[in-house]
């Protein structure tokens, strides 16, 4: 079977986050750049079902030239090839993102290539658009499952499940398909020194793509006020053990 | 967390291993009330000691290096804290394989074990290494990982258990108050003001931003160090400890191997430089990992993999281990690579503890606690020390340009003589275009451009064929022509022309100087004015400070000129014993003055020619100075020599200097005058003549009497180190520095070799030597003597076998050479009556 997995190249917070000074993107002097958890999951599961299944996968992102960083983390960890439709240095919109990655797919299609599944994100960690995957299902006419945890694949149909509260829904799709995925779905495994090499030596398709009028255009960023964290020293050495066993027992962890 | 105290004699500003360490070894020299402040969270604040690597080779070519690291050692096997795994460095190149035995000839030494091992040798220690690609390497049994963290909290701990100690996290440093040039308090984020006698800077990577509140500078660059690590690695799955197998390190890709636990980290110094100014490092709420630990630039590591799995194909090379953590780690380098410590030239009672590894973190602060204390260190610092470096050396442009220079330079093979191509003529003598066309080769020294040899005078080498010596390994001739053999010949048969501009000069002027002089040097300095005296200064417990001339110029003013090298440290010296009472000015005269040596013995021929004051023997006798007209000129002649030749310093204002120079060179074109370069004047004439330098011969751990340097009498008056002095000149000397000759320098091999210096000096059968106060003795400096035609090395050695004509031999390139005892003692193998300097 062919995949295709698309991922977003964003930043990767994990401390305070600093905007720019106009207020319309983040900061990034500070940080390094990779894929969403949901993306690595998505590129997990790529592997995996060519793995079991035999076939190929494909990772695809519209971004900027630097995002073969992340083509090439992808195909680190066992993707085959990547193609990288280039955005310039400007954020697209979900309209155009998803039509960009539609005339990708549309391409492989012509080639003969015609993807089984097309694995996303539930949604990118940045812009939190929620719909790029519905977008790209409706233009290529594929049938969609968004938020899956849980994924397999048979005899030309997925089977996907996601949570709904506390129940689990069950959707069996015709492929192909378009599947957007959930941090959970898998354990993403870490890029060998070999996959980071053999990476390295690929070559990344190149493709152009048109920026349309979005119907959603960021005007400004702003930070929510913090939750207010605060850290209470439970006290050092054999004197915290009291103190420590009355937080355990208030947070569950103990009986009462 | 203690409350904030309003004093403190010492505040500690960083809580990394070494601020812990010094608030430890502070608390145990008796200090009592320490504070210790840190902007981030104990016991890990975010500065590079939370993500270092934490391994320890404790063997260096630095004596210095290796025993701060030796120290350290010590110290964390006493807290508990280190496992020995053994360290093997392999090499993939014969170049390499040579350098081992350097290593191993400097590990003899400092007293540290080393094994030289073949391939196969290897593969039994680290049965993954794949040996194809290596062709040999060298085992350091002593070599093992601490942690780092964990010392420092105990070290912490010990403090506050002594009641000295008061700790502040999450505390950020605001402000430093600074009064008369003396520090006085620290401010903090929180509001507080602590009055303090001493601020001790110990921020790592923060350091310089932290040393500019107060108006200081520390010269050290926020560098990047990559590392990352992978694993599980199955063959370290039942490794029950940290590290099983011993750290390997890939010297001629940059790179190290060391096990952790059940991964394998992998460190590199080969890739490119990338600095990170000290604004530039984000604070601990905008940092994703730690202030330290910088998001991981791939492509700059890529090559590294490959040499890596090329070596460890089997763990590395396994489809199942990832890469679980990468970073872009940050370290401090400094403009030499060596630490900053101790006081700010700047701001008194200001600190630098700065740029230190974790392999010698703790005896730097056991350094500086002695230094801050007690005025002397156990060990010898003086090339660590932060006053060594210039104002132009501080600069951010300077720092910067070194630091990525030096980075690659970590597991290079570094040459003693190798020369930076950084920030290069930023000092240049007045004389430097007439030099540069004469063909000079310019080696580096704090900034100043001075000739090592001249291009012009290669047609000497004819002249003086079969008296110039040969090198032929490329090592040893590396950095070195014959011509200055050739330079040195016709030095010693006519007359030499010398630039000195290098020299520091300072001028002691005011009704306290001749006290204030006196305090501070060995020599009685209380002589008639127009006399020049050589004299050692020393430390309070007696080792050499400094080794200096001083001229006498007026009843009330003297000028003291020192080597260059140093010149900024002894500066700091007699700046810090001037008079509070105003009594004495210092002027930092370097800048207005350039120095000429006119040396040979048609020295005076050439200078006659253009001078018509009396320059006969009786009318200008060694050891003094006058004013003369040179030419057009009025300069300060000194006829001192540190060539053993008749002639002067010639002390020219800075922008008559090349005027000078012209004079000099035309009128001694008929008297076969030669222009000489360093390598003369530094190393083959002072070697023959058994003249001292500091920084080899002279240094803190050695005194005046094993130097051969002390006086028939010691003066009446008081001075610094006289008590210590006067105990050393009341018992035996414990070694005694010697000029020995190497006797044959034909290897194994056929070809040549020469110590090039540090190198063992061991007894016949290869068995180090050490002193009654356990010193090694090792080669203190080397070169050929060619108005001898020996080789020539110096070396303290114990009194019995300071004996003339004791055979002994060099360790050399892991091969031993018989050397004799020429001068037992102070003496010179030429000239020893100095005949020729009172000509």
């Amino acid at each position: 079977m062919r995949v295709m997995v698309c991922i977003k190249r964003v930043p990767l917070v994990g401390g305070k986050v600093v905007l720019s000074p106009d207020g319309k993107e983040v900061d990034t002097k500070f940080l390094g750049f990779g894929i969403s958890p949901h993306e690595e999951c998505a590129v997990e599961e790529a592997v995996r079902l060519v793995e079991r299944n035999g076939g190929s996968s494909t990772v695809v992102t519209l971004g900027p030239q630097s995002a073969v960083e992340q083509l090439q983390f992808a195909m680190s960890l066992g993707i085959d090839e990547a193609i990288l439709i280039d955005s310039g240095d400007e954020e697209w919109g979900p309209m155009s993102t998803a039509a960009a990655l539609a005339s990708a797919v549309s391409e492989k299609v012509a080639e003969g290539a015609a993807p089984d599944l097309l694995l996303l994100g539930n949604e990118a960690p940045d812009s939190g658009d929620y719909q790029v995957g519905i977008r790209v299902a409706t233009a290529l006419g594929w049938p969609c499952v968004t938020g899956v945890k849980e994924l397999d694949v048979s005899d030309g149909t997925a089977v996907a499940r996601r949570e709904h509260g506390s129940e689990m829904e069950m959707f069996s799709v015709s492929l192909p398909a378009v599947v957007t995925v959930k941090e959970g779905l898998n354990l993403p495994r870490y890029p060998s020194l070999p996959g980071r090499l053999r990476a390295k030596g690929k070559k990344i398709d190149q493709m152009k793509a048109e920026r349309m009028a979005e119907g959603l255009t960021t005007l400004q960023l702003r930070l929510p006020a913090e939750d207010g964290r605060e850290t209470e020293l439970l006290g050092t050495g054999v004197d915290a053990v009291p103190r420590l066993i009355e937080v355990l027992r208030e947070t569950g962890v103990l009986a009462r | 967390m203690s409350e904030v105290p309003s004093r403190a004699d010492v505040v500690i500003v960083g809580a990394g291993i070494v601020g812990n360490s010094l608030a430890y070894h502070l608390a145990r020299l008796g200090k009592t009330r320490i504070l210790l402040i840190d902007k981030g969270p104990l016991p890990n604040p975010g500065g590079s000691t939370g993500h270092a690597s934490n391994f320890i080779f404790p063997v260096e070519h630095s004596k210095m290096m290796t025993r701060f690291t030796q120290d350290a050692v010590d110290q964390y096997k006493a807290l508990g804290v280190f496992t020995q795994s053994g360290g093997i460095e392999v090499a993939r190149t014969e170049e390499r394989l040579q350098e081992f035995k350097r290593r191993a000839v400097s590990a003899k030494a400092w007293g540290e074990e080393a094994y030289h091992l073949s391939p196969a040798e290897v593969k039994g220690y680290v049965p993954y290494i794949n040996e194809d690609v290596i062709i040999g390497g060298i085992y350091f049994p002593a070599v093992g990982v601490v942690d780092s963290l964990r010392a420092g909290t105990l070290m912490r701990e010990e403090a506050q258990r002594m009641g000295a100690l008061s700790v502040l996290g999450g505390t950020e440093i605001a402000g430093i108050d600074v009064e008369g040039g003396r520090v006085t308090a620290v401010r903090t984020d929180g509001g507080d003001r602590i009055e303090a006698e001493m601020v001790a800077i110990c921020c790592g990577v923060w350091s310089p931003k932290v040393a500019r509140m107060a108006g200081a500078t520390i010269p050290l660059y926020p560098t990047v160090h990559q590392m990352i690590s992978v694993g599980p690695i199955a063959r370290f799955a039942d490794t029950a400890g940290e590290i099983e197998f011993p750290i390997v390190r890939d010297m001629d890709t940059g790179m190290y191997e060391r096990q952790h636990g059940g991964d394998m980290e992998v460190g590199s110094y080969a890739h490119r430089p990338i600095v990170i100014a000290p604004e530039d490092i984000p604070s601990i709420e905008e940092a994703v990992l730690s202030p330290t630990e910088l998001p991981f630039t791939q492509e700059d590591f890529d090559p590294q993999m490959r040499d890596a799995l090329e070596l460890m194909p089997e763990i590395l090379g396994d489809e199942r281990a990832g890469v679980r953590h990468a970073i872009n780690g940050l370290i401090s380098l400094t403009p030499d690579g060596l630490p900053a410590i101790g006081e700010t030239p700047e701001v008194r009672g200001l600190w630098s503890v700065a740029a230190s590894w974790i392999k010698e973190a703790p005896s730097i602060a056991r350094t500086a606690a002695e230094w801050m204390v007690a005025g002397v260190t156990d060990i010898d610092v003086h090339e660590a020390d932060i006053a060594r470096f210039y104002p132009h050396q501080r600069t951010v442009s300077h720092v910067r340009a070194r630091a990525e220079e030096g980075f690659n330079k970590t597991y290079a093979i570094v040459h003693p003589l190798e020369q930076f191509e950084s920030v290069r003529s930023v000092r240049r003598s007045p004389m430097y275009s007439r030099e540069e066309a004469l063909g000079a080769e310019f080696f580096e020294t704090v900034g100043w451009e001075r000739p090592q040899w001249y291009g012009s005078n290669a047609p000497l080498l004819e002249e003086y064929a079969g008296r110039v010596s040969s090198r032929p390994a490329e090592w040893d001739a590396r950095w070195w022509s014959p011509i200055i053999d050739a330079e040195h010949l016709a030095m010693r048969d006519r007359v030499g022309i010398v630039d000195l501009s290098s020299f520091a000069v300072f001028d002691v002027r005011g009704p306290g100087a001749l006290s204030y002089i006196q305090h501070l040097a060995l020599a009685q300095m209380d002589v008639g004015v127009g006399r020049v005296v050589y004299t050692p200064l020393l430390d309070v417990a007696g080792g050499f400070k400094a080794d200096l001339t001083i001229m006498r110029m007026a009843s009330d003013e003297f000028r003291v000129v020192t080597g260059g090298g140093l010149g900024m440290v002894d500066k700091k010296w007699f700046v810090d014993h001037l008079p509070g009472d105003g009594s004495v000015t210092l002027f930092d005269a370097t800048s207005a003055w350039c120095t000429i040596g006119v040396w040979g013995p048609r020295a005076r021929d050439l200078v006659g020619k253009l001078t018509d004051a009396d320059i006969s023997a009786q009318a200008f006798k060694y050891g003094t100075c006058k004013w003369i007209e040179l030419g057009d000129i009025p300069v300060l002649a000194s006829r001192i020599s540190y060539v053993g030749e008749l002639g002067w310093e010639l002390y020219v204002p800075m922008d008559e200097g090349a005027h000078a120079w012209d004079l000099l060179f035309e009128a001694g074109q008929p008297l076969g005058a030669v222009p000489v370069g360093m390598g003369v004047y530094a190393t083959t004439a002072r070697i023959e003549k058994g003249y001292r330098a500091y920084g080899n011969e002279l240094t803190p751990e050695y005194d005046p009497v094993e130097a051969g340097l002390h006086r028939r009498v010691v003066k009446k008056e008081d001075f610094v180190g006289k008590r210590a002095h006067l105990v050393q000149r009341s018992l035996p000397p414990a070694a005694i520095l010697c000029t020995l000759s190497v006797d044959t320098s034909v290897s194994k091999g056929g070809v040549p070799r020469f110590p090039l210096g540090k190198e063992v000096i061991v007894t016949p059968d290869g068995d180090p030597i050490s002193d009654r106060k356990g010193r090694p003795s090792y080669v203190t400096s080397a070169g050929f003597a060619p108005s001898v035609g020996q080789y020539l090395v110096m070396s303290y050695l114990p009194p019995e076998l300071a004996v003339k004509d004791m055979r002994l031999a060099v360790e050399c390139m892991g091969e031993r050479y018989p050397v004799t005892v020429v001068v037992a003692g102070n003496g010179a193998v030429f000239d020893p009556e100095n005949e020729r300097m009172r000509a």
